[in-house]
């Protein structure tokens, strides 16, 4: 990985965040928290790991990102217009009446979204099906499942973790976006995940521990898990949420809530000011 | 020749198969029970069993309908639909391909009681505005009814029974999605049956016409979308319906028929169906305690025809 790439997907990362809060302002309502701790592993994804066709988003071959935890979709409508699924303008209709952009994932409206998600703890069992269906096909796409960590206390998510190792689905890739916080307050004291690492370790998967709003970090895992047979593997992410806005970092407050003009004004200038 | 739907419809997956290598069969561990256990071996590669975790199936098998394969997800009725959460959202609105099979349905599964009965699937899926509802009433109906479906590039519940059913189709019976099957005309009363209840229906019919009762019976496979044009005629010409169901008696097609009619053709009414849960023993004694048997039928018939 060249530095320059790098630094392209840093900034990539930093126009996102720009159209994440802007989207959000627009839309009066929504979650800036985990969009933004899961904008850094996304811009990975859909600019540099994933092969995927603007232009053919059907492309059977395509590699498909199943974004489990729904609401933090901001993130992912960012890359799709910055991608070129869409027209940038398109952005500012999310959560809107008639738009395609709803407030969580809708694959039916919207061409680029993979599965309808948002009633959380379903997408890895899509995501596994998806990759079962690839191994039948010969390995034919690569699947990525983004968790939140909230999601992870539901049963269904579980199941899937148990099932994917005896699959041997080595094209399956879930990362847990571990901003260690949902509505109700800090995760460990809702419903602790941990000894996570451990857990799903012991569920035979592959797993790497990552920062996830480190670059070199982030791609080298992807990499890894490209180059791992047999298995799938888990990227555990620790993240921040709200990540890039100061007032906005580590505070479960913005976890569902948008930001007023001043805020929002604010919340870009951080952003822009950031050196990447 | 009496077979269970439930095995009518493992031999058309088996046939099936061979024509369609798409066509994928997810279970939770009932293969031996949702008769899908053939297919298993001889196609292992294209069998996934998820053990007891039908959440995880429900979304294992919208994840493979989106990529392009034809997935039956199997277990029983009450397992599998009542994922509903997993259904509504996994399923029905990402528009996932997926072929529900909803196995020993109703009262009619005997003496396992009331914890792996059917009893309230057809009501929660017809609430969701896109997955039709079939029950076929006997082997050849099922058969055609699986073939129909691997056609269909939609969502699509399946309803089958545990117990053995009579024919009540002729050999040369071509299924019609979406068309009631009139099998006895009559002018007294329109008995609407569905899936494991039609043979005893039928049954009954004869046995009311001694008493002077004549019946239309209509066999209604396909609960969703419904016939509706044939009901409301049945309606016009017998001016009351009687419906029949090894179902709750909310929601189910005895509901489907009345929201039809009262708003279309307000029609004296009466529903055959579980209102209380179900409980041990045999099918027999069960369909007996309940209402269903060819006698209960008969009478509950005879009592609404006088009634009203």
């Amino acid at each position: 990985m060249t530095d320059y790439k790098i630094h392209e997907l840093k900034k990539i990362a930093r126009e996102l965040r720009v159209d994440i809060i802007n989207m959000l302002l627009e839309a009066g309502s929504g979650h800036p928290g985990g969009s933004l701790s899961a904008i850094d592993m996304l811009t990975c994804l859909y600019f540099h790991q994933m092969r995927h066709n603007p232009k053919d988003p059907n492309w059977p071959q395509r590699d498909r990102l199943i974004l489990s935890k729904g609401h933090g979709v901001p993130a992912v409508y960012a890359c799709l217009a910055k991608a070129g699924y869409f027209p940038n303008e398109e952005l500012m209709t999310l959560r809107k009446i008639d738009s395609r952009l709803q407030g969580h994932p809708d694959r039916v409206k919207l061409p680029g979204i993979e599965a309808s998600t948002g009633s959380l703890g379903q997408g890895l069992s899509i995501a596994i099906g998806l990759a079962l269906a690839s191994k039948l096909d010969g390995d034919a796409f690569r699947v990525y499942c983004m968790l939140g960590d909230g999601e992870s206390q539901a049963g269904q998510i579980w199941e899937g973790l148990m099932s994917a190792p005896k699959f041997k689905l080595d094209t399956l890739v879930t990362i847990l976006d571990y901003n260690k916080g949902q509505i109700d307050g800090p995760t460990n004291e809702i419903m602790n995940l941990e000894p996570i690492k451990d857990k799903v370790t012991a569920f035979n998967w592959h797993l790497i521990e990552i920062d996830g709003h480190n670059f070199e970090q982030i791609l080298s895992a992807l990499d890894e898990a490209q180059r791992t047979k047999g298995r799938p593997t888990f990227i555990l992410a620790h993240t921040i949420k709200g990540k890039g806005v100061s007032f906005m970092e580590g505070q479960i407050g913005w976890h569902g809530k948008a930001p007023n003009r001043e805020q929002a004004e604010l919340a870009v200038k951080e952003i822009l000011a950031a050196e990447i | 020749m009496p077979k269970a739907s439930r095995a009518a419809f493992g031999e058309a997956i088996l046939e099936l198969a061979e024509t369609y290598p798409n066509l994928v069969v997810v279970d939770a561990d009932l293969s031996h029970s949702t008769m899908t256990r053939k297919f298993s071996e001889k196609f292992p590669a294209r069998h996934f069993n998820v053990g007891i975790a039908e959440s995880n199936m429900v979304g294992i098998g919208a994840g493979l309908a989106l990529a392009g394969k034809i997935p039956f997800i199997c277990s029983f009725a009450c397992f599998v639909v009542n994922r509903f959460e997993q259904v509504r959202m996994s399923v029905a609105y990402n528009e996932a391909p997926v072929r529900i099979v909803g196995t020993h349905v109703g009262i009619g599964i005997g003496e396992d009681g009331y914890s792996q009965m059917g009893l309230e699937d057809i009501a929660l899926i017809r609430t969701l505005p896109n997955i039709p509802i079939i029950q076929p009433a006997d082997e050849i109906e099922t058969k055609q009814a699986v073939a129909f479906l691997v056609n269909q590039n939609r969502p699509a519940y399946l309803r089958l029974t545990r117990q053995n059913l009579d024919d009540v189709n002729p050999p040369n019976y071509r299924f019609q999605f979406g068309k009631g099957v009139v099998l006895h005309e009559g002018r007294d009363v329109a008995l609407l049956a569905t899936g494991g209840v039609v043979s005893n229906a039928l049954k009954a019919a004869k046995e009311l016409a001694k008493e002077g009762v004549s019946t239309t019976v209509i066999n209604i496979h396909s609960i969703k979308p419904l016939d509706e044009d044939l009901i409301l005629d049945a309606a016009a010409t017998c001016e009351r319906v009687v419906t029949i169901e090894d179902h709750s008696v909310n929601g189910g097609l005895g509901g489907a028929v009345a929201e039809l009619l009262s708003e279309r053709r307000p029609t004296k009414m009466k529903r055959i169906g579980m209102s209380v849960f179900g409980e041990s023993g045999s099918p027999e004694a069960l369909y007996q305690k309940y209402g269903f048997s060819a006698a209960g039928i008969k009478k509950s018939v005879l009592e609404f025809v006088q009634a009203s």
